[in-house]
């Protein structure tokens, strides 16, 4: 793997990305209240109920079907989440990992750097389908600087957990930083000045990703 | 959640056994309650028309699932409470009503309907069957449609689907009936004002909290609040607003189909004052209402409050709309 040097996690395997996917699905359950009550102050009040019964369902697919490939697992909650989640969340998650799944391909480890690249990819899906961008008050807002700090972090030649962990610091930092911003895309938007002073739930989801990601790291690094 | 007084089972199974009690009231419709798909049980005699698929979030009764039957929908899917069914379900949907002339999805323009819809509609092209989109978006309240989600979907949404249903009825192509869509989507404008929130059960507490002496002026249909707060007004003064608001945007000279739309928990009564004020506020600016709706269509659960849907009427649509119509929810001529 190209990223040998940076020792602790490189090289990837398809149980990384299931234990990643149980994280997750685990702090979405456990933070359900919480999506739900931000979603309820400039949505509609069901983004917790709407992922948790996705990623619920996400890993009672992998476990009924175990996937071969670190790609095939993500591409398979992808799926699933655009099967069971509905809403706007459905599609743009299921987009998201979707599209890391494909980037991965059928590469059997993967290494830090790969993940990155196909996060970007993920990114890049996600805004396509969304058309948001940086600072509409979206996930993106997540996605993008926590993304960076991945991408520097892994040019610093820094050690793999620790960069995931200081790109799970900016995502978490990053979704309290649309508390001030005015929604411009989704069921927000409608309410104008009005969705000033609330964190965007799909931020708060997406950092919940990123530190369940880094979690993931440092479960193996130790 | 103890406050919560709603006649379900349980938030979880809410949808599911409201469905399986539209296929108990129903025998004229089709009700698979797994994949949560709505479809008129004759199916078989209406081979080469163009099948119209609609479908949303649940919470909105009768809208979607009551409209399915001759002369309107062939099929309609419902989501979870104001959260946009999967793209899964619009693609059984139309595989299952597709007669060989296509599938129109006629969609409710909000983020979730939309991305679920277009998905729906590229699995479909890889099933070869062709499909056409239509985007309902007759809200006026969302008045900056660059820096939001666009104007969202409501009252038109009704027209819609009774006009370009009677037209596949007489069997017109995807393109026509897609096109009548649009015209009526077009020259179709809405209002909303709700004197209250409306409670999803699965939050089980209200979705906004209004002062007493307060109403949210210009509400979409899933208990989001409005663009502003006002002071409660008598029906007279609310009324003026929301046919000001609709006036404004588009100018409605000369005949209209109109309708007065309970959101939920107005009672009727009410809803004919307010049918008698907009009748009024419409006849001093020229427009006289040719044909009319006045109650519960496109309703969001339990808020109270009404809105106001015109649409420019002239001979053709007048016919499609005067066209037998037999669904649950709305029949006549048959």
């Amino acid at each position: 793997m190209s990223e040998a040097h940076t020792g602790d996690a490189a090289g990837l395997d398809v149980g990384f990305f299931l234990d990643w996917i149980d994280r997750a699905a685990t702090a979405v359950a456990a933070e359900k209240e919480r999506l739900t009550s931000l979603d309820a102050a400039i949505g509609d009040g069901d983004h917790g109920t709407n992922l948790d019964r996705g990623f619920t369902a996400a890993r009672a697919a992998l476990e009924a079907k175990p996937p071969e490939f670190p790609g095939a697992a993500l591409v398979q909650v992808g799926t699933t989440l655009i099967s069971s989640v509905g809403g706007a969340s459905g599609p743009l998650y299921g987009t998201v990992f979707r599209r890391i799944g494909k980037a991965l391909g059928e590469a059997e480890y993967v290494g830090a750097r790969q993940l990155a690249d196909a996060i970007a990819a993920g990114l890049a899906g996600v805004q396509k389908l969304g058309g948001a961008s940086v600072g509409d008050k979206t996930m993106v807002d997540v996605f993008v600087p926590a993304l960076d700090a991945l991408l520097a972090g892994l040019a610093d030649g820094a050690s793999v957990h620790g960069v995931f962990d200081a790109a799970a610091d900016v995502a978490e930092s990053a979704a309290r930083s649309t508390i001030p911003l005015r929604a411009r895309k989704g069921r927000a938007s409608y309410l104008g000045e009005r969705s000033e002073g609330h964190e965007d739930p799909g931020a708060a989801s997406a950092a919940l990703l990123w530190r369940a990601l880094a979690e993931t790291v440092d479960g193996r690094a130790r | 959640m103890s406050s919560m007084k709603k006649l379900i089972n349980s938030p979880e199974s809410v949808v599911s056994d409201a469905l399986a009690g539209l296929a108990a009231a129903h025998p004229g419709l089709t009700v698979d309650v797994e994949r949560r798909v709505v479809r008129r049980a004759a199916h078989a005699s209406t081979a080469g028309k163009v099948a119209l698929v609609s479908g949303g979030g649940s919470g909105h009764e009768p809208l979607h699932a009551g409209f399915v039957g001759p002369g309107m929908l062939d099929a309609a899917c419902a989501g979870e409470v104001f959260t946009s069914p999967v793209p899964d379900q619009m693609l059984a949907a139309a595989q299952a009503v597709d007669a060989g002339a296509g599938v129109l999805f006629l969609v409710k323009n909000y983020t979730g309907d939309v991305l679920n819809f277009q998905m729906a509609a590229e699995l479909l092209e890889d099933e070869g069957i062709e499909s056409r989109s239509v985007l309902i978006n007759d809200d006026v309240a969302v008045e900056d449609s660059l820096y939001t989600a666009g104007r969202r979907g409501t009252g038109a949404t009704l027209f819609a689907e009774k006009i370009a249903g009677a037209l596949a009825e007489r069997g017109a192509d995807l393109a026509a009936v897609a096109g009548v869509a649009e015209r009526v989507n077009a020259t179709s404008r809405s209002f909303g004002i709700a004197l209250g929130p409306c409670t999803t059960p699965a939050a089980g507490r209200p979705s906004f909290q209004l002062g007493e002496d307060e109403i949210e002026v210009g509400i979409g249909i899933h208990g989001e609040p409005g663009r502003r707060r006002a002071p409660t007004a008598p029906a007279s003064e609310l009324a003026e607003l929301a046919v000001d608001a609709v006036c404004t945007d588009l100018d409605f000279t000369g005949d209209a189909i109109a309708l007065v739309n309970g959101m939920g928990a107005s009672p009727l009564l009410e809803l004919y004052v307010v049918y008698n004020e907009v009748q009024a506020a419409l006849k001093s600016r020229g427009v006289s209402i040719v044909r009319n709706l006045v109650g519960n269509y496109v309703t969001s659960l339990d808020m109270p409050g009404f809105s106001v849907t015109l649409c420019r009427a002239d001979v053709d649509l007048i016919d499609l709309w005067d066209a037998p119509v037999s669904t649950p929810a709305l029949r006549w001529g048959a």
